[in-house]
């Protein structure tokens, strides 16, 4: 099994432990990922609506890109899924887009044509694995870990080729396989609010509340999402949200890559875990998930939480 | 052949040309003068004119006074669609004294003023078209309709209200009606509501009496528990093959007195009760509901477990005193013929599931209405008190209005009676609880007889209207009052905000579809639908209960969703219109059909499966294809196929369409 991946900005920067669990899972189940050559920003959600005929052109790029190296391409950022997923149904649905980006990628010297699919790593992980692959690589099952699966919105909506649009279940199933226990997190595939928690931060952080509050109601250990907008927001707003509401407690809110990473038994550095603000180690330690000769060097864990963010 | 074209040769071709101006709605495009003027310059062209309205009666009598008058043997009307009165200008021309086949009309309204917006292009096309007809016209032939008797009797397929009324008013006029039904019982959904709106009367007491009538009445056949499994042949004459299920009940025997069902074996019920839309069980030895006509029991063959091959102890044989249970029953089929069909077979209920934010299957307080109908009925399982599932009586109910029409992700039509039954259900629902009652409303759709003041006065009664469509249902709380509820979070629109409302329980009003074997059924009656899968009517507004196929009518929400005022209109006018064509004993067939010239036909049996109609038939010991005229529509699909040009189609012959083509070119 071999991909092309798009990491696109986020994975580099806030999203980092998003990249390092997901390509240490891929290695892990030996399913290649070669990063995209030069590859290019999504656009998001800002170029599209300035420039919307464009915008399909930069997106397209990249799947120009994959296309040229014969690989799909793997976007594990929901943001950058959607946009990606978009553009090509979009290329394949109307002729207007389609001679647009046409046009627009010959006049940098690509072509795209339709032939490199846009998978997410909750896709491919799901559909395209032998059955029990990634069961028989369990080597530290996720006993009594409660955990609540937080799709959001880019992941599934408005194209959603791969799960159910309103009720989700390809991360809960992913997870459930490693030994987790869901909860039934009803607001799965509701907002965080976006980028509003930067600015407009009293309509942005309540929808975080709202999320993270559903996930202290069901008793959830930690929130699994597959989004780094969603994990940031739900993560580091906690102190601002708690600032209005003193009664929530932190919750820690991690990318389902790094749960599978826990449960195959990779290095717990490896996938991410020392980049967590609301240290999630001491509860897989309680949980005797994490153990023996791991335990100690992670004890600093709280500093180094401290120096991030 | 030959010898025809050789007599019309030899008569001098007189032709008249009549072109209408609709009022304003052709001549503002065209000009009508115009165009007269230059026919009048055409070869053969005796009598060239203009009218207001040629299809008025003053119209139509130019037509007959100019043939007497100038002696015409050929009329071309151009004016509209000849769907619309072709029959009009060839009666015309038959009172003029000549055959009516020697007129023909050139549309010049659907397929000319009506689509352009120049006016010099549009009359420039007419002149082109009328020099066409003028062409064509001469070669026509005088044509004969041919007459076939027809079977006095009626086939209704559907025992709803529509059925219902409709085998009534055949019945009525002495004619046989077959109502064939597919239920153990008549009454469709007509029987499981409580009140209809807006005069809240009891559905029950209207309907009842009405089936009993059905079951009672002499010329009557009443097959429930049947289907229709075939038909074939052409209008006044259907021969229909009906399958009856085996009921397991001998319904010579079987007097409904519900000892078998007392004494089976299984106490209590164990499968969903269909009358009760699964709000009850029921046994799998049961009568739909005590009202049930015909009033037998039948035996359900997947929940019974002697007809599963189990050992059971047939307790329901031994209580039968009557000896009418028959396990070895099989199904049936009974062949009949019929004049004309009414076909009535209804809807079904949007399956709220594909609406998954407003929770119906996962939030047992979320209901359908179909089911609230049952739960607020005396004779319902719980003999009219509204109990949630969750056995709390409400206080607090939503009423969610077009779920499951007027989506742009599910249906897209209005289902017409959701608002109405809405009002009457809130209305019901408040008289029984007391509870406050909120309605989410799109737009109220309320244009009947008393509707709107219905709408009044449950204003007035205090419900609650929120305009807004319902985003979700959800059992998340977000404040103290909304745990424990349901919580139907809406944009009040008038308002401009977004709404929390936490109430007991949720009603969806859910729209009207087609069944989901609708297709199945339209392609065995030969008939069209429209896109969204209600049958189609011959005609929107002038032939609304007919449909593409002669003999055969629709009635009810099989056409297209209605209330029941509506749907019992459409029935009489459908069985007016089956009585029409009963009544007057034959059919005329449309001389239009094609013709095997036996000369040229080679036998090759290439247009016997190409045959839409089944009309086409090989005459063995000949050796050549023979077309029963009776069958055939005037397609010409074998007329193109044939390889040897040996078929021809009256009305249509290559003459005739070449001719046309040739002088519309040669105008351009």
């Amino acid at each position: 099994m071999r991909y092309a991946y798009f990491p696109g900005c986020s994975l580099k920067s806030s999203g980092r432990a998003y990249e390092e669990s997901f390509l240490a899972v891929c290695r892990a189940l030996e399913i290649g990922m070669d990063e995209l050559d030069d590859w290019n920003c999504c656009g998001a959600t800002a170029y599209m609506s300035v420039d919307e005929a464009n915008s399909h052109v930069l997106a397209t790029r990249n799947l120009a890109l994959a296309e040229r190296v014969g690989l799909d391409v793997v976007v594990p950022c929901a943001g950058c899924y959607g946009v990606l997923a978009k553009s090509k149904e979009y290329f394949e649905k109307y002729s207007s887009v389609r001679n647009a980006v046409t046009t627009g990628l010959a006049a940098g010297g690509f072509a795209y044509e339709g032939r490199a699919q846009v998978r997410h790593p909750l896709d491919i992980l799901s559909n395209d694995l032998p059955p029990r692959a990634l069961r028989s690589k369990v080597k530290k099952p996720l006993k009594g870990l409660k955990v609540a699966c937080y799709y959001g919105c880019r992941l599934i909506r408005p194209v959603s080729p791969f799960d159910d649009m309103h009720d989700p279940q390809t991360m809960d199933g992913l997870l459930k396989s490693v030994g987790a226990r869901m909860v039934e997190y009803g607001l799965k595939g509701k907002c965080c609010g976006g980028s509003l928690t930067g600015t407009v931060p009293e309509a942005g952080l309540p929808m975080c509340y709202d999320l993270l509050k559903e996930a202290h109601r069901l008793e959830a250990d930690v929130i699994a999402t597959a989004c780094p907008l969603c994990q940031f927001n739900l993560e580091c707003y906690q102190d601002d949200i708690a600032k209005k509401h003193p009664d929530l407690k932190p919750m820690p809110v991690v990318y389902f890559t790094q749960l599978i990473g826990v449960a195959m038994g990779l290095d717990p550095k490896d996938l991410g875990l020392h980049r967590q603000i609301v240290p999630i180690e001491p509860l897989l330690r309680e949980k005797g998930i994490l153990g023996g000769e791991d335990a100690k060097p992670k004890a600093k864990e709280p500093a180094a939480a401290g120096g991030r963010s | 052949m030959m010898t025809e074209l050789h007599q019309n040769g030899q008569e001098e071709v007189r032709i008249g040309y009549f072109v209408c101006h609709c009022g304003t709605n052709i001549a503002a495009m065209i000009d009508v003068a115009a165009v007269a003027e230059y026919v009048s310059t055409l070869p053969n062209v005796v009598v060239s004119k203009d009218y207001r309205y040629m299809c008025s009666e003053a119209g139509q009598d130019l037509i007959v006074q100019d043939i007497k008058e100038h002696r015409l043997n050929r009329i071309v009307v151009a004016a509209c669609s000849p769907l619309l009165h072709e029959r009009t200008f060839r009666t015309a021309t038959q009172r003029g004294g000549i055959n009516p086949f020697f007129c023909h009309m050139v549309n010049i309204r659907e397929h000319g003023s009506w689509v352009h917006e120049d006016r010099a292009e549009a009359t420039e096309k007419a002149k082109a078209l009328a020099r066409g007809a003028i062409g064509r016209v001469k070669y026509h032939k005088a044509l004969e309709k041919r007459r076939e008797p027809v079977t006095p009797a009626a086939l209704v397929v559907g025992g709803g209200i529509a059925g219902i009324q409709a085998a009534l008013t055949l019945a009525n006029t002495g004619k046989k009606v077959y109502l064939v039904e597919r239920d153990p019982t008549i009454g469709g959904h007509m029987a499981k509501f409580d009140k209809t709106f807006p005069t809240l009367d009891c559905a029950a007491c209207i309907l009842t009496p009405k089936m009993s009538e059905v079951y009672a009445h002499p010329n009557i056949v009443l097959w429930t528990y049947s289907e229709v499994e075939g038909i074939e042949g052409y209008v006044g004459n259907y021969q229909v093959r009906v399958r009856r299920k085996a009921r397991y009940i001998d319904e010579e025997l079987c007097v409904g007195c519900l000892d078998c069902v007392d004494e089976c074996v299984f106490k209590v019920g164990n499968v969903d009760d269909e009358f009760n839309v699964g709000l009850s069980k029921r046994k799998p030895v049961y009568m739909p509901f005590p009202q049930a006509v015909p009033k037998l029991v039948v035996i359900d063959p997947v929940a019974c477990t002697h007809l599963n091959g189990g050992n059971c102890q047939k307790s329901c044989v031994d209580a039968c005193e009557r000896a009418a249970i028959n396990f070895d029953q099989t199904d049936t089929i009974e062949e009949i013929k019929v004049g004309a069909v009414i076909v009535a077979t209804g809807f079904k209920t949007f399956d709220p599931k594909r609406k998954p934010l407003y929770g119906y299957g996962k939030y047992p307080n979320v209901y359908t209405a179909l089911e609230v109908e049952r739960l607020v009925t005396s004779c319902g399982p719980t003999e009219g008190e509204v109990v949630c599932r969750d056995g709390r009586t409400p206080k607090k109910i939503g009423i969610v209005h077009c779920v499951g029409s007027r989506d742009h992700q599910t249906n897209r039509w209005c289902s017409r009676v959701c608002c109405m039954y809405s009002m009457k259900l809130a209305h019901l629902l408040h008289e029984h609880t007391g509870a406050e009652i909120y309605n989410f409303y799109i737009d109220i759709r309320a244009p009947g007889k008393g509707y709107e003041e219905f709408y009044e006065r449950l204003q007035e009664e205090g419900n609650h209207f929120i305009r807004g469509r319902v985003a979700e249902i959800t059992d998340i709380p977000k404040v103290a009052e909304e745990e424990g509820m349901l919580t139907i979070r809406v944009e009040d629109s008038l308002a401009g905000f977004v709404r929390r409302i936490p109430v007991d329980m949720v009603v969806l009003s859910t729209g009207l579809e087609p069944h989901a074997d609708s297709q199945d059924v339209r392609r065995m009656f030969n008939i069209s639908c429209s896109r969204e899968g209600f049958f189609l009517e011959r005609h929107p507004k002038l032939a609304p209960v007919s449909t593409t196929t002669d003999g055969v009518y629709l009635a009810g929400c099989c056409q297209g969703p209605k209330d029941i005022p509506d749907t019992v209109a459409q029935a009489g006018a459908a069985a007016a219109e089956a009585l029409t064509l009963l009544d007057t004993g034959y059919v005329e067939m449309e001389p239009s059909v094609s013709v095997v010239d036996p000369i040229f036909c080679s036998g090759c049996k290439t247009c016997l499966n190409l045959c839409p109609y089944h009309a086409i038939t090989r005459d063995d010991a000949k050796g050549v294809a023979v077309i029963n005229p009776v069958l055939c529509k005037g397609c010409g699909v074998c007329v193109a196929a044939c390889p040897s040009g040996a078929i021809t189609q009256n009305l249509f012959e290559d003459r005739e369409i070449f001719e046309e083509i040739e002088e519309v070119l040669a105008y351009a």
